[in-house]
This record gives structure tokens, sequence and C-alpha cells, in this order.
């Protein structure tokens, strides 16, 4: 079930519709059964992955729960026979009983993740032949994340383990972020869809608006650009130059649009039922460094590898000792920079991978990394350049120029995405600057790529759309909440999205970009 | 506050009419109108033009009956009122649910199929289903008609609302989408689409051996769901096989020997054409306007003329020519195919 079919919109409808119908303690039981329904229409074969995840999840955080209640009960029990160090000793022994549970609870869950999304691959990097294409679970990537996230935080003692299965089993599938996020915490989520929410028609209109204009998004915007995209990608051979730089634009807009669009959908869905997982998008592309980027871009997924990866690496015990060595043997400059490095470069190295079972995925995971140390390295030179000129540092042109710089860097790694062969990718980024066919393209190839004028003229319409409700919603409460406070506004606004999609969205036959990017991932 | 609240429900519900209304006209302004060019698909909304009038015989089938019957002529030489509802590769059940939609309006004494669409078993092309169910009007009969013919690729919902399937057209609209916003005046002539050009056949290939020769069993069974309709409403059914046999669509002695069998079985009159051409007085030097793969006017005068004979001698059709109202309305229709022939001809 597409997110972008008549059927989907049915379903959504319909689980909004009876969720308010049943008491508010039954409530959850209805988002319950919709995740199911939503997965069994997504493929049934997919059901049997998403349970062992719910199963491994639930019972792990059980198994660790016990291990903390026993602890605290026998810490409780003996509070006036234990010495401070016989007390820190228990608490060492279940810390490193629970941190056993969690590495298995890990091994199994990341373990079918691994093995479903990367067998293929390994295998191709020996063998050119016989490489084995097992299926992919729709959403595996998110919800093996959520999961494993809510272990680890029910081994840190953060959260307290879910005693009820089928709560444990809504937390995994809750559907509409289950196609493509937000990554959500337990803590976040799991309260927002256990409570049963009162009928409120202000967070109905908010979601619809938010839907509608996340339907926007994906069908007018990112799909139309998305057929220029495809033609571009399948003749990269002959379009080279500045076809490569088109094609780095235009795939900004449709990865922006059908990401941006397709969480907008699922939060919007979500907020209609009067839960908010977290927000992850703010604006990324007025991002003027790659570091501001990441803290807008897919926010969710980077403070999971922050929070879950990086930071418990930075600070484990190899890499401390490892910190004390290079300090000691490469001096104090270079000395502190390894470990906090190699733990970058390995949190990088996984979100490549976490997007995709490729090279072109890890290449792209360890440019990002690369930016951002090199970044860091030029900070000094930065802050120098700021003392000398801090009007022109200040000013909106250079403001301008930092956000358009960042823009081009992250478009031209993503272009590895598209093409999806690292040295061919590599080969097309060269021709940029040695094949100057600007000419070709400005006297009619750019109307070659399965656009015509109408269809451009349609895309300029949708992006300064998309521009103007970004600037517009910079102010404290966001444009869609004041827009929402005003019911006939709102039916207004709701009507024109419909009409718009309807008539200039990308869809039918003769279209087959309907899925989501993310999806896939 | 109850006023303000109102008033709020008031405007949301006249902003939903306006939408539910501007959808409702972008549908029919962005629906292709088939005025030019490719006109055959506006077969299926002419009949709903003539419902008025009484029709005793009811053509259905492919294009090889709105080919190669002309109205005009069976009832200027017979008196015989009737109209065709065929439709390019009008397959056997969407000839089945035009009769139950016709049945909606009026009830023929005769309804003449022409069975070369049997030997089509599974829905085949949209562009075809698009051309016959579109401008169905909406039913029950509209919706069965829709699900039996759907390809694979194809929605249900865009029948139903074909802006989601027409809504790229925005860019390619013309003075026709305009112009034809609202008129609804018929291309044919009760659903005989004139063709006024020669092309002669010059090929006598037959058609290439097949593994298989039976006729597919769904197509047939909708042929028995047509005979008991007709049985059921006292319509008397008979069978034509048009005379046109090029080997790109050839009429195999084997499908022809099932038809038989079945007509014989049912006690149906099946009339093949095919070995009475030169009785007709066809010839495909002339009578063709694409090489032997339909008549022109010429061949389908003739054969009009031939097949009213057996109407009126056979199956005892009455000569309505003394209905005043009747012969009116008919009147005009000649008039109109006479002039449109003459158009084409000069």
């Amino acid at each position: 079930m597409r997110f972008t079919s008549l059927a989907f919109l049915a379903f959504a409808a319909l689980t909004v519709l009876l969720y308010y119908l049943f008491p508010k303690a039954k409530r959850w039981w209805v988002l319950l059964v919709a995740d199911y329904v939503f997965y069994f229409f997504a493929g049934k074969e997919f059901l049997p992955f998403i349970l062992f995840t719910t199963l491994v999840t639930y019972s792990f955080a059980r198994w660790m729960q016990a291990l903390t209640d026993r602890e605290s009960r026998y810490l409780e029990e003996h509070r006036d026979s234990l010495s401070k160090e016989e007390r820190k000793a228990v608490r060492s022994k279940y810390k490193t009983h629970r941190r056993w549970v969690l590495v298995s609870g890990a091994i199994l869950g990341f373990g079918m993740l691994a093995i479903l999304k990367y067998t293929g691959f390994i295998v191709s990097i020996f063998r050119s032949s016989g490489i084995p294409n097992l299926i992919l679970p729709l959403g595996i990537s998110f919800y093996t994340f959520q999961s494993m996230g809510y272990l680890i935080d029910v081994s840190r003692g953060k959260v307290a383990a879910e005693r009820n299965f089928f709560k444990t089993a809504l937390f995994v599938s809750f559907f509409p972020q289950l196609v493509q996020g937000p990554i959500s915490r337990f803590a976040d989520l799991e309260p927002q869809l256990i409570e049963g929410h009162p009928f409120d028609s202000f967070n109905l209109r908010a979601g619809l608006l938010r839907a509608a204009y996340g339907y926007f998004k994906k069908m007018v915007v990112a799909d139309t650009a998305m057929i220029a995209v495809q033609t571009l990608a399948a003749r990269s051979d002959e379009l080279t130059g500045g076809y490569v730089v088109l094609l780095i634009l235009l795939y900004s807009v449709v990865i922006y649009g059908d990401f941006t669009g397709g969480i907008d959908i699922a939060l919007g869905i979500a907020e209609m039922l009067g839960i908010h997982p977290a927000e992850n998008f703010n604006r990324p592309f007025s991002s003027r460094s790659v570091k501001e980027y990441w803290n807008r871009w897919h926010i969710t997924m980077g403070s999971w590898f922050t929070d879950y990866v990086f930071y418990p690496l930075s600070v484990s015990i190899p890499m401390q000792k490892l910190s004390k060595w290079s300090r000691a043997h490469l001096g104090q400059a270079l000395g502190k920079r390894i470990p906090v490095y190699l733990a970058t470069i390995f949190t990088w190295f996984l979100t490549g991978l976490w997007h995709g079972a490729g090279w072109n995925f890890i290449v792209w995971g360890l440019l990002n990394c690369l930016l951002l140390l090199v970044s860091q390295e030029l900070k000094p030179l930065w802050s120098l350049w700021q003392t000398k000129f801090p009007k022109l540092c200040a000013s909106t042109p250079w403001h301008l120029w930092q956000a358009t710089r960042t823009f081009l860097l992250m478009g031209l790694i993503r272009s590895l995405d598209v093409y999806r062969n690292v040295p061919k990718t590599f080969r097309l980024w060269g021709t940029i600057f040695s094949t100057f066919n600007w000419g070709e393209i400005f006297s009619g190839g750019w109307l070659r790529l399965g656009l015509g004028i109408a269809d451009y003229a349609v895309l300029a319409g949708g992006i300064l759309i998309i521009f103007l409700v970004s600037q517009l919603g910079k102010a404290e409460t966001p444009l869609r909440e004041r827009t929402a406070k005003k019911p006939v506004l709102t039916v207004f606004l709701l009507g024109a999205f419909v009409c718009v999609i309807l008539i200039f969205g990308t869809y039918g036959i003769g279209y087959n970009a309907g899925d989501f990017i993310y999806r896939t991932f | 506050m109850k006023q303000i609240q109102l008033k709020r429900w008031l405007a949301a519900a006249a902003i939903l009419i306006l939408l539910a209304l501007l959808l409702c006209a972008l549908n029919r302004l962005l629906l292709p109108k088939y005025r030019s060019g490719n006109t055959e698909g506006r077969l299926t909304a002419d009949y709903y033009t003539d419902v008025k009038t009484r029709h005793q015989v009811l053509f259905l089938g492919d294009c090889e009956v709105y080919e190669s019957f002309t109205p005009p002529t069976l009832w200027e030489e017979y008196g015989i009122s009737s109209y065709i509802r065929g439709n390019a590769q009008q397959l056997v059940w969407q000839s089945y649910y035009l009769l139950e939609d016709t049945l909606r309006y009026e009830t023929p004494e005769v309804v003449v199929f022409n069975v070369y669409a049997l030997k089509y078993g599974t829905p085949q092309n949209e562009a075809y289903n698009r051309m016959t169910l579109d401008s169905m009007k909406f039913s029950p009969v509209k919706l069965s008609a829709i699900r039996a013919s759907i390809t694979e690729e194809e929605s249900f919902a865009s029948y139903l609302f074909p802006l989601l399937r027409f809504h790229s057209r925005w860019k390619e609209l013309t003075q026709d989408d305009f112009t034809y916003l609202f008129d609804s005046s018929p291309v044919s002539h009760n659903g005989y689409l004139m063709k006024t050009g020669v092309e002669p056949m010059t090929s006598s290939r037959a058609g290439s051996p097949l593994t298989d020769y039976s006729l597919p069993v769904s197509s047939m069974e909708y042929l028995e769901k047509m005979r008991l309709l007709c049985l059921k409403n006292g319509i008397e059914l008979i069978l034509v096989k048009s005379p046109t046999n090029s080997w790109g669509y050839w009429w195999y002695d084997e499908w022809d020997a099932q038809i038989n069998d079945y007509a014989a079985k049912n006690g149906l009159s099946y009339y093949n054409f095919i070995p009475e051409a030169e009785k007709i007085g066809l010839d495909f030097t002339t009578d063709t306007y694409d090489a032997g793969v339909h008549l022109n006017v010429s061949g389908a005068e003739k054969l009009t003329s031939y097949f009213g004979k057996i109407l009126r001698e056979n199956h005892g059709l009455e000569d309505l020519r003394f209905d005043s109202g009747l012969s009116a309305v008919w009147q005009e229709k000649v008039v109109r195919y006479q002039q449109e022939k003459e158009g084409l001809l000069k």
C-alpha cells in the first residue's frame, strides 16, 4: 500500500475515524491493528520479520528490566550490610550482565537487518555471480534502529521496559513512520501511542494541512523532477558536463520533496491522531555549513548515530586507551584528535551503510565525514577570517554564499546515490570542469530530459511555494499552526492542494516514480 | 459565538461545493473530446443523444459493426430503426454491459452481435477500454463493465473519476477541448462512423495457423449471458460476422464452426457474410478504406441493403416509415448522413 495510493488515503481516513470512535483506553488497539493491516498490504511476506524484531525487542528489554529490578531489590534488601565497594561491585556485575543481554539482542536485531540487507553486497565483493537476492522488508532499517535504540535506552536505565507485548509491537510498527521514519525514541513516542487522545479539530486541521503539503511536495515537485533525473541517470554516458550539474540540482529537489514530503505525510497523519513524533527536518537547505546541514537534515537518524554510536564509541575503554597512547606518542594536538576522528569515521561509515548496501553509500558517508573533518580542521582559519572581515561575514550575501556552497557540496556527493557507481560518478564530476556543453543545454538540451516547458513551469512554481512556506515558517509559531487556527482558510487551502495535486501531480499510468526513495533504505 | 460557528460551517461548505464543482469542470475539460482525428472515442456518448428514438435493432460489436452497417440506409430502404453500440476493439463483456445499459432506456426487438471479438478472452488495451467506457453514463452496469474490462496496470478509480487518468492533458489542451466542453452533438450516424476512402485489398493471404482454435471460455460465457439477457427481455439475438477477412484479422473456419454449433444448439440465427461477399455485391478493390480490414461507406451500404432484406424477411421486422414522428426524426438523420457523405466524397 503506497502512501500515494487512493487505497492508503482511504485506509488512513478510516484509521483516524475508528481511532476516535473507540473508547480512549482502547484507542491504541486501533493503531496496532491498523499497523498490521498496513504492513500486511505492503507485503505479507514481510510480517515474520517485523514480528521477529518485535519479539526480540520485547523479550530482551524485559530481560534487562528484570536484571535492573533484581539489582535494585538486592541493593535495597542489603542496604545496611553492603559496603560502598560491595555495592559498586554488585552494580558492575548487573551492568555487565545487562550489557551481554543487550549485545545478544542487538546481534539478533541488527543481525537480521545485516543478513537481509548486506549479504548480497558482501558476496558481490568476493564474486560476480550467484549473488543472493534476499527480500528487504519494508522499513526494516527504520524499525530496527528504533527498536534497538529502545533496547539501549533500557540497558542504560533511561526508560523502563514495556511490560505489554502488544504495546511494544505498537511502538515498533506505528504505520505512518514505518516507511521512512522518523526514527523515534521510546520515551517520546510510546506514551503518546498508548494515551487515548481526545478528538481535537485543530489537530485534525493541522494534520490534514501537513499531509496535503507533503503530498504536494512529493507528487507535484519531487516526482516531476524525478522524470528528468531518471533520464539524466539512464543516459549518463552522453549527458555529461553541465548535465551533471543539472542532475545535482534536480536531484536535490527530488530528495528534498520526496523525503520531507513523505515525513510531512507521516507526521500529518500522526498529528490527526493527536500524536507528535519527533521532527526530522529544519529547513536543511538554508544550512551554512555541512555540520549545520546534518543538524537540520534527517535529524532523528543523525541523533540516533550520535547517541548510540558516536558518543559510546568515543568514551569506550579502547578509545580512552587509544587517546592516552596517541597523546603520549603523537603529541597533545594530534593525539586528542585521533580517537574523535576514528569515532567520526566509523559513525559515518555506518551511516553510509545504513542508507544502502553499496560502495556508493559507503563513499557517500565517508565523503560527508571528510567534509566535516576538513571544516573542523579549518576552524582556526575561519575564525581568523571572521576577525579580519567581521562585517562581510555578518552580511546576507555572505550567508547566501555559504548556504549555496553547502547546498552544492551536499548535492554533489548526493549524486552518488543516483549514478550508483563510484568511479563513474567521480568521472562524471570531472566532466563538470572538462565538458563545457552549457550552450547545448540552453539551446534545447534541457527540454530533451522528459520534461517540457510546462513541466518546468510547474516545477519552478512548486519550488517557489516550498521556498516561501519555508521562509514563512521561520516565525515562532509555525505557519501551519497559524493557518490551522482558521478553519475556513484551512478548508480553502486543502481544496487548493487537492486541485493542484490532482492536476499537476505526477501519477497514473506512464509514471513510475510513486515510491519514496527512503522507503528502500 | 454560535453565529460565528454557523458562518464558519457555511463558508467551509461553500468552499467544498465550489471545489466539487471545479473538479467536475476540470474532469470534463481534461477528458479527451474525440472530435477531430480519433472520433471513435465519441461513439459510446453518442448513444445517449438518441435514447428517445425507438430502435428496433441494436447492433453490438467492435469496429466490424460500426464500419459495416449504416442505420440511415436501413431506415431509408426498409424503414427499420436501428442503433449501433460498437467501439474499437469492443470486447464481448463490453458488448454485454452496453446491452444492459441500453436496456435501462429501451428494449429493442432484435440484437445483432458481431462475433469477431469473441477471440479475446482477457482485457486487452487501455486506450480502447477508455474509448468504450469513459463516456458510459454512471450506473451499476458501468461499474460492472469497468471491473470486467480493466487491465492490470489500470485503476478502477480512474474510470469513476477520469481526471485521475487524464490530469496531465492540461499541457496539451486544444481549441476542441473548449469548443466541445458542453457540446454533445453526435459524430456518428446512429453509431455508424463514416469512412469514404478507398484502399483496395491486394493480399489474399490467409491468417497464420494457431496452436489452439478454441474460442476463450470467458468470452463464450459472456455470449451466453447475452443470450440469456435477450431471452429474458424477449429480444431476438442474431449473430453475424462481417464480410471482411484480411490476414491480420482472420476469421478461422474452426471459430466459425464453434459459433455455428453454439447458434444451432441455442436456436439462434448466425450469418457469416464472408462467403456471401459476392452475393452482397462487395468489391474489395473499391469497398474498403484500409485494404480489406474494414468496409468503407460504399461497402457498408451494400451490406446493409443485403442484411436489411434478411431482417425484414427472416425476422419479420416491421416497416416503421408510416410513423410520422419517427419518420421526421429519421429524415433529419438521413439528410445529415447524405450531406456528410457528399462532403467527404467531393
